[in-house]
């Protein structure tokens, strides 16, 4: 049914996006592999066009037209410490296009039921729709908790994964039905339901903290749903395509388990439920508190920095800041380094993208491995924005819910800077012991204000 | 199952440096499904209801395309300005 050269322009567009993902490694040739993906997908729309007998050119083109002008301005406006909720967003438009595309599928060739709607049709066309609907309500979850509009906090109530396992079991037992009785066109739109309803209870109970996990998964289920696509449609290259993005997504998430030690099924099924309730006995306890005076001399002092930026960084725009005090004191020949944790932020890499919007030199940007061996050779640690990824309970407390996730190692650091809004316990909902540290000194205020007053102190300073 | 293989590959080999312009890159890609949708709302005999959603996924995936693209390609430049430098 393709022809001949359409199958070439397909292989091509496969090993572009192959190409694009291998470029993506290294700074140096990240752009190529942008342009690489670029030149790929243009290929396989082109090659579509080319080889299939395409009607319908008007609605087509509408829809094209309408694609693109709402994106370049997304793309344009879209501030760098959105980026999180961009992902998601588009997260959300991939799955929903899967989902209904495997909906037209299913209902357009209801009329040759018997002969077109084998198990080897339907079984993918189920998938991709399973996972296209739950991928879209679940993104957009996260996105409403991304933009605050939702609570970040888990939302949990009784009996939760009891529910949400019968949800599923019904979703899937219709999916039997309609596999073995594809005829049965009306369990298709409770089906359906189901699996949007379903995305929403699995993302709800999931904390902010544990976002970067979440839109890796969802990222990958937006790819599995694409390739299930390409099953239904025996297309190669949604085939291929839809693989890369599930296993890169699948390979991401697993890093950011890793990062926080924590298996898939506690992300997605743990929430931190059972904290809350030892919260209430925390005690008040005395910490140091600081002014930016204080704060400038001490860094002044120093001869070596690290600088571990958090989600609080991105929430208050602080990075050109951050970036003014990283040169004040490089300047004053202070080694100064950023340590990122993997999951600082509210998404994989973002850290690095915020860093890297302001300037600073990437190869000042430490992994938390290469990291933490140098916290006790160094003279402070400003700590802007992060909490538990510091958090030492994980490493000496048992009891705590996130004992055993890698930290970096900042109490180890002489002196400890604690930039916060308030004294609140961070999105894991965990009392952090590194702020009650004789050596730590808490500098309350907005990140971005209190950063720029450090930097207005310290010129002041070395004039005197 | 090839795909994966050699996507998990590749994708261990990416720094942290790089994961969201990673992400934002296989997002766009993963709008590959826009050859599906092209092909279910320009099928010859396309019902109204599989030209509607069909209609519906383009526009999706295209901003998706669109929008994945060149906020990537923005990212990357943000990187790549300040290796020129050095």
């Amino acid at each position: 049914m393709i022809p001949q050269s359409v199958g070439y322009i397909y292989v091509v567009a496969a090993a572009l996006f192959i190409l694009s993902l291998k470029w993506m490694n290294s700074p140096a040739t990240s752009r190529r592999g942008v342009f690489a993906g670029e030149i790929g997908m243009l290929l396989a729309i082109v090659g579509t066009f080319l080889g299939f007998d395409v009607h319908n050119w008007t609605w087509i083109a509408a829809a094209f037209f309408i694609g693109i002008s709402v994106g370049i301005p997304i793309a344009y406006i879209m501030p760098m410490t959105a980026v999180p909720q961009r992902t998601a967003l588009s997260h959300a438009c991939g799955a929903l296009a899967a989902a209904l595309v495997g909906t037209a599928e299913f209902y357009q060739r209801q009329p040759n039921a018997s002969t077109e709607l084998g198990a080897i049709f339907v079984i993918p066309v189920i998938i991709e729709t399973l996972l296209g609907f739950l991928t879209f309500t679940g993104s957009l979850m996260a996105m409403g908790k991304l933009q605050e509009v939702l609570p970040q906090r888990p939302i949990t109530y009784r009996n939760q994964n009891a529910v949400n396992f019968t949800l599923f079991a019904i979703a899937l037992g219709i999916a039997v039905r309609l596999v073995l009785v594809p005829t049965d066109t009306w369990l298709f739109p409770i089906f359906a339901g189901l699996a949007l309803v379903f995305g929403v209870l699995l993302i709800i109970p999931i904390g902010g903290a544990d976002m970067p996990t979440v839109i890796a998964i969802l990222n990958s289920y937006a790819g599995l749903s694409a390739c299930a696509m390409g099953f239904a449609l025996d297309n190669k290259l949604l085939i291929i395509a839809g693989a890369l993005d599930g296993s890169s997504g699948l390979i991401l998430s697993i890093i950011m388990c890793r990062a926080m030690n924590r298996s898939f099924t506690n992300v997605l099924f743990g929430a931190f439920g059972q904290i809350q309730v030892k919260q209430g006995a925390a005690e008040q306890r005395a910490y140091r508190s600081a002014g930016p005076e204080e704060a400038a001399s001490i860094l002044e002092a120093a001869t070596s920095v690290i600088i571990v930026p958090g989600y609080g960084l991105a929430v208050a725009q602080a990075q050109h800041k951050i970036r003014e005090l990283f040169d004040s004191l490089t300047r004053r020949g202070i080694d100064v380094k950023f340590a990122i944790h993997p999951v600082a932020g509210r998404m994989p890499g973002h850290m690095n993208v915020l860093l890297a919007e302001a300037d600073v030199p990437y190869d000042r940007l430490y992994e938390m491995d290469d990291i933490n061996g140098e916290f006790p050779q160094c003279d402070v640690a400003l700590v802007i924005g992060a909490n538990d990824v510091t958090n030492p309970a994980a490493r000496n407390d048992k009891t705590s819910a996130i004992y055993g996730m890698p930290i970096l190692d900042v109490d180890k650091a002489r002196t400890v800077m604690v930039i916060k809004r308030s004294m609140s316990p961070g999105f894991a909902g965990i009392d952090n012991d590194l702020y009650y540290m004789d050596k730590t000194l808490m500098l309350f205020g907005d990140a971005k204000a209190f950063v720029s007053e450090i930097v207005k102190e310290l010129p002041a300073k070395a004039a005197a | 199952m090839l795909a994966t293989f050699v996507g998990l590959e590749i994708i261990r080999k990416v720094s942290p440096l790089l994961h969201t312009p990673l992400m934002s890159l296989t997002n766009a890609i993963s709008a590959i499904s826009v050859v599906g949708a092209i092909l279910i709302t320009g099928a010859a005999h396309a019902t109204m209801l599989s030209k509607v959603l069909g209609f519906i996924a383009i526009t999706a995936v295209v901003t998706n395309i669109v929008s994945g693209f060149l906020i990537t390609d923005r990212m990357v430049k943000m990187f790549k300005k300040r290796e020129g430098k050095k």
